[in-house]
């Protein structure tokens, strides 16, 4: 082995045309690692999903076949039984000029792992397209292949070409019309290189931030959003040896991607590839699946469409896009509309009407159905008067007379819909139980590849399942047999997004409605951001949001210094203690001594207020003993003059909220605090200065000081006079 | 053509103490033996923008000001000079000039920007596209070195043109980001939803802006009104208008509705894309237009108002630089007398060539290429200049050796002096054998003899 591997090190130097006698080689992912296809995905492997009635796998070795790749190593996780089983049976096992192989692994959550076991297999011998096994497209490959190459050797580092392609996603929804986040790239516009990769933007709402050396690094950078990631990737050997040293990268883009263009010590580069004519699109979701229908169903993936990959099963194609297999039944009065797929043997009754639909082999659907852009898997029984729209019906569903699907239901395996049920919208129905085990985000979203529980699923699914259903019959009417999985909270506003069925108008003018919203205030932050004065009027309401922010932090550690500040009187802490306690806290708020001195100074007064007294003389003998017996606490935190002004608006703050019984005796303590030396005269001159301007209201307790005020600038004036 | 030109001449500056002082203001400062009002001057007379605000920091610099442009300028320019106080910045100054703007469009030009852009162009590409505001972007200059210049920098309005960061729309017409100052520094944030209409943003490092804009009366003055924390255009109007130009319903509502010249967005926004469709002779609307016109899907009265920022980058052949620090002063008398001299041809009554008319050489003195002479000058035997301009009635002595030097009017040079990297100003006595490198002499300074590195030497100015 270790021989073996510093073959494939040395290999690297080779001159090109060495490199080019390698075949070319091509990772396919056979499994998602992803959730995004549950419930389906527990009995069945995502690439095995019919996409017009093609497993998708098919799609991509189909591609990769015509684009010259000439070996695939397909990785299988989850159900990888299901997965080997097909590939042996299929076209691919006899394949002249093509050889496909499988990669068995049992314990994989990740594309991370995958890539690691493909390592330590040591079956890559060059440059590998990596593929996921759902995805689809026509583009050739030569150019971008040579592109990479070149690059290649002129700098070692460019390890990767990523495919991308042109698409804007909606402004409304930020969305590509395959239902994944918007995307931005920074695309340096000569070289290609992809600088920055940000697929998820939420956290920055409003803006998108681009490092400062980026920018002084390159001249010019293109920031793209409308930009789709293909998914398709030309990688060098390297990938898979970054792999393995960074053992903590699992997500293709979220770890890998990010981690080599944040990483500039090692200065890998990726670069990008953007087709322009050619189809290329990755099954992301349940609205990727839709859109990626139509499209084949539109022949915009041609040569790969239904009527060519299945040769033998004589398909025509219609007028209006209308594929219909050789042995159809079809009613007389059955209507089937225009961009639609019926499998062989699917037999339609009388004024059925169909729709952007794909229906599978060995359908029965009754009479007076309406089926609109919906997926009927093979094997499906829809009654008489059932009405589906927008939804996915994997196989060997019954659905009983009546029953009614609202847009965006996906009905897994051999689920029965009971007699008039209505499945309400966005609804997941499985045979099987919902999973519960979904601690965090990252189980959640590997969940799916432990192939245990798949496999665990599909084999008692095999088994007795149906004793246990009975019970839940009730969940989807008289008859129904199967699950309606609860959606998660938080999900549960988002299931339209990526659901098979269109966004409803209502979402949209809602999301209309916020985004103005947001921009109104965005608004503020950017005038805010770039340095301009406070003052302006558009800025109030951000700017109050941002102050709430702080001020949140602030009652936070003003309580924590309550706290820490009572400790100390109760359990005679010394006082160098508790100034290194408050230090401590400040720290660790962020905060400035300013906030400190405010804050000790609360709580001393709120502790005077607290302790018993019956009168104001009493209280402010209290106040006496509190400000005696802890100004070395206090003074600690006031340096200068700002902060001693901090601790006279603090008191008036309490004076007007909190303590008000200190109202009357504001000057009394003012001068307290002046013949204890906490507070110099020029802070409490200052304060009064600046009070001098401010609204009569704020004026109260300055009126009251009047007197201690006149007798501080009379002594200074004497002073002045000496 | 219906634009007003307002020249901001400013007036002192400390980054370039102490070439300037109170009698010569910054827009009278000799460069190439011309006051630097002139280049800007000239080039709107190029291109026939002639109705002109002379905007100057300072009642006495507006006077010097007035008397010289009434001199130079006496036909072919309608020009007023207006006074303005010190340290307001410029959007304060257009802010205290405002009352005199009257025509549709206004464009704005520092009086340092020593360029052969034509303005005329900047101001069509701004009717072309019917935009707010529109700006010229240049490369930034290869010296490059005009940050190096920058001190102190308290003033925004005098602070050397640092590089800006730009974002531009994919056909590079329009402005969708701008930064500047110590924005730079940071990590640029780039406003999500302008990325979003637009699709591509391209960000640029490589382009200055310029200082001269192109504005539409009533946006501005709208801006001006309602801002009036602003104090530069450059840091605060221009960025602010590039930020809003999606949602500029809070700001030019009043307009739009009240001055139909102004904005005619409102009243019919299908005309509305048709016009600036013929107008940039483009088959697609612009992206301000797409985005307006979103919001309609059930044709409500919601339509979005949006407003324009137009970049007008010039071409990169083109010299561009504003003389906003000691550096680029040398950098441009340079230029000036070399690579660029053709900002010097077409020249006006007072104006002399390379040599002037009347020098007196001695004998075996030498005057090298890319030098300058002004007029009335004399030098003595073996005289050496390289690379330098010498202003009008200099008495240079003999075996004097200028080099990669500044040396302004009426000034006075003893036998045997070197001056290297230097300005000396008018009116400067040279005792003999000086030697001054990398040095700066006010006007009116009287230098003993010794030598002298990289010193500012100036009378004291009480």
């Amino acid at each position: 082995m270790g021989a073996q591997k510093k073959g494939a090190t040395a290999r690297v130097s080779e001159d090109p045309e060495e490199l080019a006698r390698n075949p070319l080689q091509a990772i396919l992912l056979a499994d998602s690692f992803a959730t995004t296809f549950r419930p389906i995905t527990l009995e069945r492997p995502k690439v095995l999903l019919p996409l017009v009635n093609i497993p998708m796998i098919d799609y991509t070795l189909a591609w990769l076949e015509s684009a010259g790749v000439e070996e695939v190593f397909v990785f299988c996780c989850a159900h990888s039984k299901q997965v080997i089983d097909y590939l042996e049976g299929s076209q691919w096992s006899s394949q002249p000029n093509f050889s496909v192989a499988t990669i068995e692994s049992h314990n994989s959550i990740s594309a991370g792992d995958a890539l690691r076991l493909i390592y330590e297999r040591n079956v890559i011998h060059g440059d590998f397209v990596l593929i996921s096994g759902d995805t689809v497209s026509n583009m050739l490959l030569t150019q971008a292949l040579q592109e990479h190459k070149e690059r290649k050797k002129k700098d070692a580092n460019a390890i990767m070409t990523m495919v991308v392609k042109q698409s804007k996603p909606s402004p409304i929804t930020q969305q590509s019309r395959l239902g994944t986040d918007e995307l931005f790239m920074a695309i340096n516009p000569v070289t290609k290189q992809l600088l920055c990769y940000e697929d998820k933007a939420e956290y920055s709402k409003g803006f998108i931030s681009l490092d400062k050396t980026l920018i002084a690094d390159n001249p010019s950078i293109i920031l793209h959003n409308d930009k789709q990631d293909c998914y398709i990737d030309i990688c060098s050997q390297e990938v898979l040896s970054l792999f393995t040293d960074n053992f903590d990268y699992q997500h293709l883009r979220r770890h890998f991607v990010k981690g080599l263009l944040v990483d500039d010590i090692m200065g890998y580069k990726i670069f990008t590839h953007e087709i322009h004519s050619s189809y290329a699109a990755r099954i992301d979701n349940f609205r990727s699946y839709d859109t990626i229908s139509k499209d084949i169903i539109q022949r915009w993936t041609y040569p790969f469409v239904p009527d060519v990959l299945c040769g033998s099963t004589a398909i025509k194609v219609e007028r209006q896009g209308t594929y219909r297999a050789s042995d159809v039944t079809l009613s007389r009065s059955a209507q089937v509309g225009s961009f639609t797929f019926i499998g062989q043997g699917t037999k339609i009754g009388n004024d059925t009407k169909i729709f952007h639909s794909v229906v599978g082999k060995g359908c029965t659907i009754g009479s007076n159905v309406t089926i609109e852009g919906s997926y009927i898997w093979n094997n499906v029984n829809i009654e008489d008067g059932c009405q589906l729209r927008h939804a996915i019906v994997c196989d060997g569903v019954i659905m009983k007379s009546g029953a009614v699907l609202q847009p965006g239901v996906i009905l897994s395996f051999k689920v029965v819909v009971g007699q008039q049920f209505v499945v309400p919208a966005y609804s997941k129905v499985s045979l099987l139980q919902q999973p519960t085990q979904q601690d965090s985000d990252e189980e959640l979203e590997y969940a799916d590849s432990t192939s245990g529980t798949g496999e665990l699923h599909s084999e008692k699914l095999n088994g007795d399942i149906a004793p246990d259903l009975s019970e839940t019959a009730s969940e989807l009417g008289t008859g129904g047999v199967g699950y309606i999985w609860s959606v998660f909270e938080g999900v549960q506003d988002e299931e339209w997004r990526h659901s098979v069925a269109p966004i409803p108008t209502d979402k949209l003018v809602k999301l209309m409605l916020d985004e103005d919203e947001e921009q109104l205030t965005q608004d503020g932050n950017v005038l805010s951001a770039s340095g301009e004065l406070k003052a302006d009027s558009d800025d109030n309401g951000s700017e109050d949001e941002n102050n709430e922010d702080s001020r949140d932090d602030y009652v936070f550690f003003e309580k924590e210094v309550e706290a820490t500040f009572l400790r100390a009187v109760h359990e005679n802490v010394k006082v160098d203690h508790a100034v290194l306690e408050v230090n401590a806290l400040r720290l660790s708020y962020n905060m400035a001594s300013v906030d400190c001195a405010g804050a000790i100074f609360y709580s001393m007064m709120k502790l005077a207020v607290e302790s018993p007294h019956s009168s104001a003389t009493e209280l402010h003998k209290n106040a006496a003993e509190m400000i005696t017996k802890w100004q070395k606490l206090l003074k600690s935190f006031l340096h200068d003059i700002d902060e001693e002004i901090e601790v006279i608006l603090k008191f008036e703050e309490m004076c007007l909220e909190s303590a008000k019984e200190f109202a009357a005796l504001f000057p009394q303590v003012l001068h307290l605090l002046y013949d204890k030396e906490i507070l110099q005269e020029d802070a409490i001159l200052r304060w009064a200065d600046e009070k001098e301007g401010a609204d009569e209201s704020d004026k109260v307790f300055l009126k009251r000081s009047e007197k201690f005020i006149q007798w501080l600038k009379e002594a200074e004036e004497e002073e002045d006079d000496d | 053509m219906d634009f007003q030109v307002v020249v901001l001449a400013g007036g002192n500056s400390k980054n370039l103490t102490p070439l300037i002082s109170k009698d010569v203001p910054k827009p009278l400062l000799s460069v190439a033996n011309r006051p630097l009002l002139y280049y800007v001057l000239h080039q709107l007379r190029q291109s026939n923008l002639k109705d002109l605000i002379v905007v100057v920091e300072g009642e006495d610099a507006a006077l010097h000001v007035g008397s010289w442009i009434s001199k130079t300028f006496v036909d072919g320019l309608h020009v007023e000079i207006a006074a303005v106080p010190e340290d307001i910045g410029t959007a304060g100054a257009l802010r205290a000039i405002s009352h005199h703007l009257t025509a549709k469009d206004i464009l704005v030009v520092s009086g340092d920007l020593v360029s052969d852009v034509p303005p005329g162009a900047v101001a069509a590409t701004h009717r072309r596209h019917d935009a707010a505001v529109t700006a010229m972007l240049c490369s930034v200059p290869v010296s490059g070195s005009l940050e190096s210049g920058s001190s102190g920098g308290k003033d925004k309005t005098k602070k050397p043109g640092r590089y800006n960061i730009i974002g531009l729309d994919p056909c590079k017409q329009f402005l969708l980001h701008i930064a500047t100052g110590s924005e730079i520094e940071k990590d640029s944030r780039l406003q999500k939803h302008i990325l979003h209409a637009v699709g591509q943003m391209e960000i640029r490092s490589d382009l200055m802006d310029a200082h001269m804009y192109a504005f539409k009366r009533t946006v501005l003055q709208e801006v001006l009104d309602q801002k009036d924390t602003f104090r530069s255009l450059k840091q605060d109007v221009v960025p602010y208008l590039v930020r809003s130009q999606l949602k500029s319903e809070a700001l030019l509502n009043g307009i739009s509705q009240a001055e139909e010249n102004g904005n005619e967005k409102l009243s019919s926004p299908n005309n509305q894309v048709l016009d600036s469709k013929i107008l940039a002779n483009a088959s697609t609307p612009s992206f301000h237009e797409l985005y307006s016109m979103e919001m309609e899907p059930d044709d409500s009265a919601q339509t979005r108002k949006t407003h324009k920022c137009c970049a007008y980058i010039a071409s990169s052949s083109s010299y561009c630089v504003r003389l906003n620090s000691i550096q680029a002063f040398m950098d441009i008398n340079r230029d000036v007398t070399g690579d660029a001299d053709h900002l010097l041809s077409d020249t006006s009554s007072d104006c002399d060539n390379i040599i002037g008319p009347s020098p007196k050489l001695g004998s075996k003195t030498t005057v090298g290429p890319h030098c300058m002479l002004g007029e009335g000058s004399e030098m003595g035997d073996k005289c050496q200049v390289k690379r330098s301009v010498i202003g009008r009635h200099c008495r240079i002595g003999s075996h004097v050796k200028i080099v990669n030097s500044v040396v302004m009017n009426h000034v006075t040079i003893g036998d045997g002096c070197i001056i290297q990297g230097s300005v000396v100003c008018s009116n400067v006595q040279l005792q003999e054998r000086v030697v001054l490198k990398d040095c700066l002499v006010g006007a009116g300074f009287v230098v003993t003899m010794g030598e002298y590195k990289g010193e500012s030497l100036a009378r004291k100015e009480k």
